[in-house]
């Protein structure tokens, strides 16, 4: 889904960004680091996803940024042959925001951690969705800490017995995906780290979003939490991974007759469902629309954050001015308004000046 | 009313000369006094005195009102040669209330006139702030002061009765009635003060009209008021030649920011989080987008000051302003931009502290937090204005150190001077030295491999070059990880890590800055005494007052904190005693001690005020007459009162 399919304004999030007509491949975009995960890691994929799509965009290298904070994901700058910034824990949506403020003429691109996005960095990443700035915030999910040798995160199941909860973890976890709909984000997306197609057709639309976009990526820590989404892999996935596009009826799991799945979405008092497709009229299964705020939410919570029913692609894309669209306007409004050239001589004179001769 | 005035009788007996007045304005939070004080202020500086202002307010926004707690004053020195400080004590004592008048009569001398308004003298007005019976109906003040009862708010009222404003918000206009008294008395021209009120109150012309009347009404009172029998002239101050305006530090400062846009020619990003006593720079710069100013209200002290840190990424010249506490939040992104040798400006207003301290009032603590307040070995450049007026140099001057060594540059404000008013010598916009950010365009490895070396230092300077996104073929990534020297990547090696430590300190220690300049106007002190930030100011008043007094006394004043100036140890070398007085316990009193080894005496307040010149000269006199009880010891703990 791009911004064109919601019928939304033609300006999108690449527009100013110089474009090039050489091809360039993954290659182009992978520097001389060598990666340094541990093998099996999820990250691998997205990586390798990334520098897939990167190319794609048509724009060029050296205009595009990765600001990271930390955690094993935020070495993703490393690996690729762009700019980039490997910053401090949680706060790369704040270098990012003056970065995407200062200079339109980049496709910036945030990577983070479940533990560095939801928890140490909280706050700037509620801050930076409201604001709508435009870059592209990929939430490396695994829902445990890996750099630190695994702590359980903001994102574990209540009870996860690690480290440092022998007995297992007291507390909540964070809907991620509620939490960015909460914070007024207007793009929220997910995919599955070795879903490759699915993950870059997110990434597409998020970078032709203008704002701040949210990609939730599930992503698979095989030292920390083995396995955490294999449910949503195995052959016993189909009822559980609920892929959603705009503007059509919400249908997974099997192909049934009629060439969609054999489960469907319907509603459920203020909420949603999941029941057999041929259990209802076709008239009453749900069809995606990312404009619906309720929708999106409903849709973020179908089920407990126990994989049982998963959504995969985008909940929501709206149009909102950006803060860095707007906050440019106003200082070249300003400049209109002093005919180009402020007068600095007039600025330190002030109203009232006295001289004083030799 | 002051020792070193000399009342001249003129042809007009009426009319007396005074070489320098302190007046001070004193009334509830919502009496209006800092208003007051600052349009005061401006008359005094359109008519070309010379001035210095204090102005001192609660921490609450309304403070319960006639209590002690929501006192504010603002005191004004005016004179007609150049002065140093906002003055010790005032001549003239405005106080609005009966807690104004408790709060402050202690600091009136003997002598010293006293403008009451009696209306606020109520019974429970009175009670609230602890007098038994009412100072004004025994003889308890007029004894000692030049009493003059004002019923201001019934005056004001009856001034403004035709305009139709209700009893309460006439009233409101009785600071405007005070200001118009006091400006008859001291000659001052009205007329900024009446366009002034036009344009503040632009959108309501009949609170302009009720003001200016109120204004007018006071004026009319001292001119057929018999209880005011004289009035005081102070000739305009012979400073030196130039055009002058009247500045307070945030504003000075902000208008540095502004200019230091020019001289770099990069985009000035404002990263803040609203903090007192810093916020002012924050407003002041959002109005100047037409320089290209870009300000973002972030939504804490971090963010503020990581965009500021991404704008500089991008090639912007990021900036961040904050006092104290936000320091203690930003310290981690400063550290990173430490690491990342990338050009940031740090704006601290100090403000009393530890923890939220004294919002409102000074201080200067946080010099050792500039220093040392980060992880690991993060040294930054300092840099501390000492006068408001110094603010606007100070800016420029620091960014122009950041662009040049690419890195983080501190600059420690204070409240006293981030508030307080001068005289200043405007700058001719165009003689401010321009500095070349010097983007790198070109890859610049030395093996001719065409890759590009983001950590390869300029030989001079030792800094690392700036290529920022969008210029082709310098790709790079940069991080808070140690880094290779030259080659940039990621590096654990145990010696490379050392290198890059010293690298970092050696760029930092190797920043020119200028040499000290000792004033010793005999040529032959045997006593240093060394200053920075707003102790400016009182320092060398006091040492003005003992030379008057036949003393021999040199002063010096550390405007570059880091580094220090290469002939600081030559200088603390050359005095057999060295004095340094700070608003903190001893801050550089110890880093001198650490650096040269010198026996540096301290003295130390940390009252959230200014020192007095009284108190500083009496400082200095126990030293240069051996009377101090540390003046022949040979060493000192640093923290005396
Ligand atoms: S600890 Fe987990 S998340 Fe980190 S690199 Fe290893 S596998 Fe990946």
């Amino acid at each position: 889904m791009t911004a064109t399919d919601l019928g939304l304004p033609s300006i999108g999030g690449l527009d100013g960004v110089p474009t090039t007509e050489d091809k360039q491949t993954a290659k182009d975009f992978t520097s001389d680091q060598e990666v340094r995960w541990c093998p099996g890691c999820g990250d691998y994929a997205v990586l390798a996803a990334v520098r897939q799509f990167l190319p794609t965009l048509g724009i060029k290298r050296e205009n595009t940024v990765f600001v990271s904070g930390i955690g094993c994901s935020s070495r993703f700058p490393y690996y690729l042959n762009t700019y980039g910034m490997h910053s401090i824990h949680g706060r790369a949506p704040t270098i990012a925001t003056g970065l995407a403020t200062s200079r339109p003429d980049l496709s910036v691109w945030v990577v983070t951690g479940d533990g560095d996005a939801l928890s140490i960095g909280g706050n700037h990443l509620i801050h930076a969705l409201r604001r709508n700035v435009n870059l592209k915030i990929l939430l490396f999910n695994n829902r445990i800490y890996g750099l630190t040798k695994g702590q359980y995160s903001p994102t574990s199941e209540v009870g996860k017995v690690t480290k440092s909860t022998p007995m297992g973890s007291l507390d909540h976890p964070f809907n991620p995906i509620s939490l960015a709909l909460g914070a007024e984000a207007t793009f929220v997306g997910r995919a599955l780290d070795s879903d490759r197609k699915s993950l870059t057709s997110v990434l597409g639309a998020a970078a032709a979003h203008r704002g701040s976009a949210l990609v939730e990526i599930f992503q698979d820590c095989p030292i920390f939490n083995d396995g955490s989404f294999d449910v949503l892999r195995k052959g016993e996935n189909e009822n559980r991974l609920i892929p959603v596009t705009h503007g059509e009826p919400i249908r997974f799991g099997a192909e049934g007759e009629d060439g969609l799945g054999s489960h469907a979405v319907v509603q459920k008092g203020f909420g949603l469902e999941v029941v057999e497709a041929a259990s209802v009229d076709p008239s009453q299964i749900v069809v995606h629309d990312g404009g619906d705020h309720e929708l999106a939410f409903a849709l973020s919570r179908l089920s407990d954050q126990d994989l049982t029913h998963t959504v995969t692609g985008i909940f929501r894309q709206v149009e909102r001015t950006t803060y860095d669209d707007a906050a440019r306007a106003q200082v070249q409004q300003a400049k209109d308004a002093a005919n180009g050239e402020a007068d600095l001589q007039k600025l330190l004179d002030g109203r009232d000046t006295w001289t004083i001769v030799a | 009313m002051t020792t070193s005035d000399t009342p001249v009788e003129t042809r007009d007996s009426q009319v007396v000369q005074r070489d320098r007045v302190v007046i001070r304005f004193a009334g509830d939070s919502g009496d209006g006094m800092q208003l007051t004080g600052d349009r005061f202020t401006s008359e005094t500086a359109n008519f070309g005195n010379d001035l210095s202002t204090l102005p001192n307010f609660p921490a609450e926004i309304r403070a319960p009102s006639g209590t002690l707690p929501g006192v504010s004053s603002f005191q004004l020195h005016f004179a007609n040669y150049d002065i140093l400080t906002p003055g010790d004590r005032p001549d003239v004592l405005v106080a609005m209330n009966p807690a104004a008048l408790k709060a402050n009569i202690a600091d009136l001398p003997q002598g010293g006139v006293l403008i009451v308004n009696t209306d606020e003298f109520t019974k429970r007005n009175l009670t609230k702030v602890g007098y038994e019976a009412n100072p004004l109906e025994d003889d308890s003040l007029e004894d000692r002061y030049a009493v003059h009862g004002v019923a201001m708010a019934t005056l004001t009222r009856g001034a403004l009765e035709e305009t139709g404003l209700s009893k309460k918000d006439a009233e409101r206009s009785k600071n405007m009635f005070a200001l118009g008294l006091l400006s008859w008395m001291y000659h001052r021209p009205s007329e900024s003060t009446e366009r002034f009120l036009r344009e503040k109150f632009a959108k309501r012309p009949d609170l302009a009209e009720a003001n200016i009347l109120a204004f007018r009404a006071g004026h009319a009172y001292g001119e057929t008021t018999e209880a005011f029998a004289v009035t005081y002239e102070v000739a305009p101050a012979k400073l030196a030649p130039g055009t002058y305006r009247q500045i307070t530090g945030n504003t000075a400062l902000s208008y540095g920011l502004v200019a230091a846009g020019r001289t770099t020619g990069l985009p000035v990003f404002l990263g803040s989080y609203p903090i007192t006593p810093a916020s002012d720079i924050l407003h002041e710069l959002s109005k100047h987008k037409a320089f290209g100013v870009t300000t973002f209200q972030a939504e804490d002290e971090i963010s503020g000051v990581g965009a500021a840190l991404g704008a500089a990424f991008g090639g912007a010249l990021g900036v961040t302003t904050t006092s104290g506490p936000g320091v203690a939040l930003k310290a981690e992104t400063v550290g990173l931009g430490v690491a990342l040798e990338l050009p940031l400006l740090v704006i601290d207003v100090q403000r009393g502290g530890p923890s939220t301290g004294l919002p409102t009032k000074t201080e200067q603590a946080d010099l050792l937090q500039a220093m040392f307040g980060r992880n690991g070995e993060a040294p930054l450049p300092i840099i501390a204005p000492c006068t408001p007026g110094d603010c606007f140099a100070a800016a420029v001057e620091a960014a122009a150190i950041a662009v040049k060594y690419r890195t983080p540059v501190m600059v420690l404000s204070d409240g006293a001077l981030a508030n307080g008013s001068e005289p200043w010598k405007v700058p001719d916009a165009d003689s401010l030295q321009p500095v070349d950010p010097g983007f790198a365009t070109e890859p610049n490895a030395p093996d001719g491999s065409g890759e590009f070396w983001p950590y390869l230092r300029d030989q001079d300077t030792l800094a690392r070059p700036w290529a920022i996104p969008g210029t082709a073929g310098l790709e790079h990534r940069i991080g808070g990880l140690e880094k290779a020297d030259g080659r940039g990547s990621i590096s654990y090696d145990p010696d490379n890590h050392d290198r890059m430590v010293r690298l970092r300190q050696a760029k930092i220690d190797g920043i020119e800055v200028p040499d000290l300049v000792v004033d010793d106007p005999h040529g032959d002190a045997d006593m240093l005494v060394i200053g920075w930030g707003s102790t400016y100011g009182p320092i060398n008043a006091a040492a003005r007052r003992v030379r008057t007094l036949g003393h021999h006394v040199a002063t010096v004043q550390i405007r570059n904190l880091n580094p220090m100036p290469a002939n600081l140890g030559e200088v603390l070398g050359s005095y057999s005693t060295v004095l340094c007085p700070e608003m903190n316990l001893g801050q550089l009193a110890m880093l001198l001690r650490a650096k040269h080894l010198v026996d540096v005496k301290s003295y130390t307040k940390v009252a959230g005020l200014p020192f007095g010149a009284e108190e500083l000269q009496d400082v200095f006199l126990d030293y240069l007459t051996g009377t101090h009880p540390h003046a022949t010891h040979a060493a000192t703990n640093g923290a005396q009162a």
